[in-house]
This record gives C-alpha cells, structure tokens and sequence, in this order.
C-alpha cells in the first residue's frame, strides 16, 4: 500500500497519525489483550481485540511498521492469549481459513468478474481427498456405512497429510478446469446457475457414494481422519505442563493441535494474499479485468478468453482446495452437510461485504462474517438458551422466557442475516466496505476523491460517470 | 413478433393443442427411449425381466411426470416472464412459490379448524382449494411486486450481477423469514397441507392383463386437479400475454424498453405488473405442490425453483410455450429417473440422483443449445 496523501485521510486515520496514532494503536492493542487476560470469555473483549487488529491495518504510517504490529499481534499476542481461551485459535483458524477461501472467490467472481455460486464443490473436493486418503475409508470401500470398526492404525502415514497438501491444491484445480471448460462460454447469469447447480452436484455425490462403492460414506461422513504428526517435543508432557503453568488451565494435545492449526491457516492465509496480490498487479490480472469489464473488448485486444477464464477457475479453487484439505485435517471428520449452497453463499457474502476485488476488503469480510457466524450468534443462542431456563419475562411483555421455542435459535437464522446483507449491500454500497479503486469508480455514482493524476494500473478509464 | 389481428377463440385453442402435442410427444420419446434402454439391457438381469417391468410401472410413471411437469411448467412462466422483461434470473422466484404454499395452507388449516372442509368428496371442496390457490396467488403476487420494487427496482441500471446478488439474498432472507414466522406461530417451521375432500382417492382407468395378472392403472384425484388447474394457468397465460392489451405492452417492454416506453407504455407499471403475473402463477404452483406432496417448509422452494428455471432454459427462456414445453419434458424426465434409474442400475444409484439429472440436463442444454429446445437465435445483450 503506497502513502496516502493526508488530503484523503477518513477521520479514523486522521486520527492515528503520526508517532500519537502509533502509540494509540499500541496502547489499544495492550489493554485489549489485558483484557482478554481478565475475562477471557467475554464476547466484547475478543471483538476489541480482533478489532485493534483492524485498527493496524488502518493507521496510516509506514508499510514495515503495519507489517511489524500485525505480524506481532497475529503470530506472539494471539497464540499467547490462545492459552487462556481455546476458542479464540479456532475463531482466529476459522476466520484465516474462510479468508483463504473468500480470497480464491475473490478471484473467480472479483478479479475476473465470473459469479460462482458453487465454490464450496472445490473446498468439497479438497477435504473429501484427504478424509479418503488420511482415514481408514480405503480398507471399508465395500463395506456400507455404519457397518465397520475403526483399526488402530491407517493406510497412509500420518505425514502425508503434507503431501496431499499439494495434491489438493492439483485436484481442486483440475476440478476448477474440469467443470470451466464446458461452461465458461456462457454468460454471467447462466454460469451463476449452472456452478451452483455443480456445488448441488458434489454435494449429492458426498450424500450418496456409499454404494456401490463406498468412496465418502454418505451422510455419515467420514471419520477419524488423521492430523499431521507435530514434533516430539511439543507433544511431550513437559511441554503441555509449561504451558498449563502459564495458562493457569490444563493444556491438552487438542489445545496444541490448536495452535498448530492456527499458524498453518495463518500461513496460507499469508501466502493467499501474497499471490492474490501479485496475481492482481500481473498481466493475467489484468487479462481477468480486462473480460470482466468487457469481454468482446478484451478479446479484441489479444486476449485469450477462454484459457483466461480457466486460469481463473482453476486458481480459484486451487485456494479452496489447499483449505479444504487442512479443513478435514482440523475436523478430523467430513461430512456432505458442510458443504451446503449455504457455505458457497456466505462465502460470496465475505467477498461481496469486504468489496470485490478488494484483498484486505475480503479478509475483512471473512472475520465479519465468520464472527457473525459461529461467536456472535453462538453466544446470542447461548445466552437465549439461559435466559430460556431462567424464570424471567420477555422485556415489555408478558410472555416467559421459556415458552419461547427452540427453533428460534439466533445461530439457526445465518440465511436471514446473509440475505440482508446481501440485498443492504447490493443496494447502498455495492463496491463493498473497503472497495477497490476500479469497483469504487464503476459502482458510485458521485465523483470520487479521486488524487489527482492517479494512473490506475493497466486501466482505461470508464467512459462515463467521471466526467461530471 | 408479427403483427396480427388475434382471434380469441383460436387463442384458447392453440396453445391447449400446443400442450397436448407437447405432452404426447415428450411421453413417447422418453418412454421409447426407457424401452428400448429396458431391451437393451434386459439380459443383465435374472431375477426379473426388465422389459416387463418397464413396461408395468410405465403408465404410472407417465402420469406422474406429466403432474409434476405441469407444476415445473406454471413455476417456470415467472421466470420466463421476467427473464424476457428485465433479462435478469429472479432468483427468489422460488421463495415466492414457498410463500404462495404457506398462504395456501394456512388458509386451509385455519378453514379445517372453523370445521369448514369436508371429509369427503363435494363440490364444496373445490371450492375451498380454489380459494386456498387464489390467495396463495395473491400472497405471492404481492410479495413479488415488493420485492421487485424494494430490491430490485433500484438496482436496474447496475452491472448484470448486481440485481442477481441481490435476488439471492432476497431468496435467503425470505426462506428464514417464513422459518422464524412458523417456528414463532406454530413452534415448527414446516406445515402439513389439510386432509380433506377425498382427494386422495384413486380412479381406476382401465386394466392391464399381464402374466394372468391384472394391473390396474389408477389416477389420484389430486393429479387430476393439479393437470385441470395447470392447464387452465397456462391457457390463461397465453390469452393475456397474446390476445390483450396489456399482454401487447408486455410483448414490447419485452422487445425493447426504451422503444416502449417513447410509445407511450409505462413500463415500470408492466415491469411490475410481470412481477405480479409470474409471482401469482408462482404461488399458485406452490399451493398445488403442497396439495400433491402434502406439506410445505420454508426450503420447498430452492429445488422446484431451480428445476423450473432449468425447464425455462430447456425451452428456450423468454419463451412461454417454451416453459411449459422444457416443464413437461423436466417432469417427465425426472418421474422416469427416479422410478427406473434404480432398476435399470441394479440398485446401485437410486432415486437419489433424480436431481443431478436435472442439472446435467440445464449444463448440457446451455452448452449445445443455449437458445433452448424452442428459441430461435440467442438475444446477448450486454
């Protein structure tokens, strides 16, 4: 990110700048994580905390100092105060996780402009690799579901999950080209329905390849799947005694299990924005913006539409399919129902919310969204379900608590608010929260702050819109 | 579209030839083509001769695609309709179908709990689900003319994905909307379409002798109801769109917009007004599903939805006659896999993969001929 001109600074950024705003964000950041120390499970906390991260990202000073704060925040802070609360790893190896993923739509629908409602199939495609291959699947093929033992031991060794690491990644893309190749030609809308047909598809072949050959144990799923080995070392006794001095809590082998999880998600994370954002500044990237503005266009300027959309495909879901693997690592079990139209959509929310084409608008989105999902209404349901066994009265009303039913569990309404946010953002701010330049320019009908003389790479100017 | 000066009377009477061409001929091609699949194969398996099998369960089948084909087709005219106005995909045409259900039911239990319907057969019962269809109709008309003005309206001078971003989210919204209105009423999400009338029972329409066996073939009520109710829609529909005035001003919305509107028409008054047209026929669609499968849930209308927009495209979309040509066929494709698909396989894929038929037939269709079975030349406009 170049400096910005202070002309064009929001009021947040005003704020923080300068050595004050550095100092700001550094005092934030502390007492956020002095409180997560205090109250680790309160929900509030973790917002703060996860927000002074946001906060990094926004102050406007230099380049290396942004990349400092958040690398220390990310990689020492939040493992440490992991050891408090547990939960805060799989918040943070979620949302690195759905990131990930979000930045492979992102390229699909953001950079190349291709609407893929079924984007989940190749985070499908990548988890069901190694649940077949990590578990004992292999050895039960002909037996049905719900019929066999669990062996102590597994075909593959355990370190092959890094392997099929790789492996994943060639598979989703192959599945990417695979279904691309016949059904790129169509245009936006029909290719919507047609990929969200292919997510349909996957996840009826998951519910139903039990027989006759047992690949993925239909609705069952498939279970145990094997975590990579970890080192000796931190597996030890030792080890888990030093940190549960530390913790004040005992510390498990799932505990350590979770902060491994976290840093490999972290990492891909890492290396997903790194790409991405070479991927944006290179020639394909251009080529993808090119035939998402105009493909009649582009292909009058040489460039190969066809082959160009398929690159998007294919690494699109090469992303989903690096997590897909770690995913079913992490779970250590897969089943058909993870991979619902519902998951493709709120991973199209993340990307539509942060801004297409926007990469820090779609990790954005991803924490936003992932938070919503399994803390905020989590803890909305939770703190219904006690008020449900209390004996109190619905505020303003004289109807209990307790005759409320089940069924209006906040956590089970995710479709309501993804909808809302949908048609909200679609309506008021379509280019998203942090949007790109190019979506910002497009979408917003008042001239935009724009610096003056700015050359947006490899960019002609959109005729219109600008010139008032 | 040419200008003629049209006959009412012929109006009614070509697309009712129109459909029952359609219907006869799908049957026999897709029955043909299960034979000769049925004798092909037929010395794979020893425990049973397949041919006659095929041959027992066929009239059955058939009459249960051409049910459901009726519905695919009604659902599919508001996504044509709206797809040759506005090209643009109404995504939560399926949400209204799902609303235009629930209206229908509610009503209908409420009326059981006045002690209004009967047990058995009475005229009085038509009635009633006559009733319960018209304010399943209205139910969804509505909800489809808000939708349109609330969240898609404003987004009609947007990039083609926008208004579709946004029809999803309205189809997710309204599905967790009729969810938390149920479960806040009702304390379960789905409802239970009322027994009532006699429909259930079966008409006997002829017998087959077979081995010293006989077959009987019987046809439900409810199918009968269904394919009357779904044959006066469709004759209706072509009435208006081909034969009135306001059929002509869709008709050219349809062609052209900006033309339409220097000629005089207001077109978002027709907009809205194809919103409404396709919205009730949606609902009454709905209603008629829940009758034949007796219950309706918040998510009964993501899959029957889907199917009818892949039987718009079969046809050709923006097509009517199209709709209810690609509807037939859906249904009757879908009635045959699920019935012989398990036989033909031995077990091995079931009824289960009726769906991915569906699906591979909309990725076929779009790739071979995206114009559909009855488009002429595909219309891309950016």
């Amino acid at each position: 990110m170049s400096a910005q001109s202070s002309a064009q600074l929001s009021p947040i950024q005003r704020m923080l700048k300068g050595p004050l705003g550095l100092i700001l964000v550094f005092a934030i950041s502390v007492g956020a994580s002095y409180l997560f120390v205090l109250s680790p499970r309160s929900l509030i906390v973790r917002l703060l905390l996860l927000g002074s991260l946001l906060l990094i990202y926004y102050m406007p000073q230099k380049g290396w100092i942004k990349l400092l704060f958040g690398g220390v925040m990310l990689l020492i802070v939040l493992p440490y105060l992991g050891l408090f609360n547990p939960f805060l790893m799989e918040l943070g190896f979620q949302i690195a996780a759905f990131a990930t993923l979000a930045l492979g739509l992102n390229i699909v629908v953001g950079f190349a402009g291709l609407l893929d409602l079924g984007y989940v199939a190749f985070f499908a495609v990548g988890a069901y690799l190694w649940a077949f291959f990590g578990s004992q699947q292999i050895w039960h093929m002909d037996e049905p579901p719900g019929t066999f033992t669990i062996y102590p031991t597994f075909p593959f060794p355990a370190w092959w999950f890094w392997p099929f690491l790789i492996v994943g990644i060639i598979a989703a893309a192959i599945t990417g080209i695979m279904l691309g190749f016949p059904v790129l030609r169509l245009r936006g809308d029909y290719l919507a329905i047609v990929t969200l047909g292919f997510g349909e598809v996957i996840r009826v072949l998951a519910n139903n390849l039990d027989k006759p050959i047992n690949l993925t144990n239909g609705p069952q799923g498939i279970t145990p799947i094997q975590r990579p080995p970890l080192p000796a070392y931190f597996t030890s006794q030792e080890f888990l005694n030093q940190l549960s001095d530390i913790a004040g809590r005992p510390i498990s082998l799932n505990d350590i299990y979770g902060f491994f999880f976290y840093f490999v998600a972290i990492v891909v994370l890492i290396i997903a924005i790194f790409l991405a954002r070479r991927l944006d500044n290179s020639k394909l990237g251009r080529s993808w913006t090119a035939i998402r503005e105009d493909d009649v266009a582009a292909v009058a300027m040489g460039v190969p539409l066809r082959r160009t959309k398929l690159t998007a495909f294919a690494i699109g879901a090469s992303f989903s399919g690096a997590m897909g693997v770690i995913y079913a690592a992490n779970r250590t079990f897969v089943s058909p129902e993870t991979f619902s139209l519902t998951a493709s959509i709120s991973i199209l929310v993340m990307v539509i919310l942060g801004g297409l084409g926007s990469i820090p608008g779609v990790v954005l989105g991803a924490a936003i969204v992932t938070l919503l999902n399994i803390d905020f209404l989590q803890t909305l349901s939770l703190q219904l379900s006690s008020l449900r066994q209390g004996s109190g009265f619905i505020p303003l009303t004289s109807i209990p608590w307790s005759s409320l039913p089940t069924q209006l569990d906040p956590a089970r309404y995710q479709r309501l608010f993804f909808g809302l946010l949908l048609v909200v953002m679609m309506i008021f701010r379509p280019e998203g929260i942090i949007p790109s330049q190019r979506q910002r320019l497009e979408l917003h009908e008042e001239p935009v702050d724009e610096p003056e003389g700015a050359v947006i790479e490899g960019e002609i100017e959109p005729d219109h819109k600008l010139e008032n | 579209m040419r200008v003629r000066r049209p006959n009412p009377l012929m109006e009614i009477l070509r697309p009712l030839g129109q459909l029952l061409l359609f219907i006869l001929g799908s049957s026999v091609v897709i029955s043909g083509i299960t034979i000769l699949i049925a004798v092909l194969i037929r010395g794979t398996r020893t425990d049973m001769d397949l041919l006659q099998i095929t041959l027992v369960l066929l009239p059955q089948v058939l009459i249960d695609g051409i049910v459901l084909g009726f519905m695919y087709a009604t659902i599919a005219l508001g996504y044509t309709m709206v797809y040759g106005v506005l090209e643009f995909i109404n995504f939560a045409h399926g949400e209204f179908f799902m609303f235009g259900a629930f209206a229908g039911v509610e009503l209908l239990i409420w009326m059981q709990g006045q002690g209004w319907l009967p047990a058995d057969q009475s005229v009085m019962a038509y009635v009633f689900l006559g009733l319960a269809i018209i304010v399943g109709m209205i139910v969804s008309g509505t909800i489809s003319v808000t939708t349109e003005r609330i969240a898609y309206r404003p987004l009609r001078g947007a990039p083609r994905l926008v208004p579709l971003i946004s029809a999803i989210g309205v189809s997710f919204l309204l599905q967790d909307v009729m969810r938390f209105y149920q479960s806040a009423v009702n304390g379960a999400f789905y409802r239970s379409f009322p027994t009532f009338g006699g429909f259930s029972e079966r008409i006997t329409l002829f017998t087959l002798p077979l081995d010293g066996r006989d077959i009987t073939i019987a046809i439900q009520l409810t199918s009968i109801v269904i394919i009357v109710a779904g044959i006066v829609m469709l004759v209706g529909l072509n009435y208006l769109v081909n034969a009135t005035r306001l059929g002509k001003a869709i008709r050219s919305v349809a062609q052209d917009r900006n033309t339409s509107y220097l000629m005089g028409v207001d077109v978002n008054r027709i907009i809205a007004l194809t919103f409404l047209i396709g919205g009730a026929l949606g609902g009454a669609a709905g209603v008629l599903w829940a009758f034949r499968f007796t219950r309706a849930d918040p998510y009964m209308g993501f899959l029957p939805g889907l199917k009818a927009f892949t039987a718009a495209v079969l046809g050709g979309i923006g097509s009517i006659v199209g709709a209810m040509l690609g509807g037939m066929v859906l249904g009757l494709l879908e009635s045959f896999a699920a019935s012989y698909l398990s036989i033909f396989t031995q077990g091995a894929f079931g009824a289960e993969y009726k769906d991915i038929f569906a699906f591979a037939i909309l990725i076929l269709i779009l790739i071979f001929r995206p114009s559909g079975l009855l488009g002429g030349k595909t219309t891309q406009k950016a």
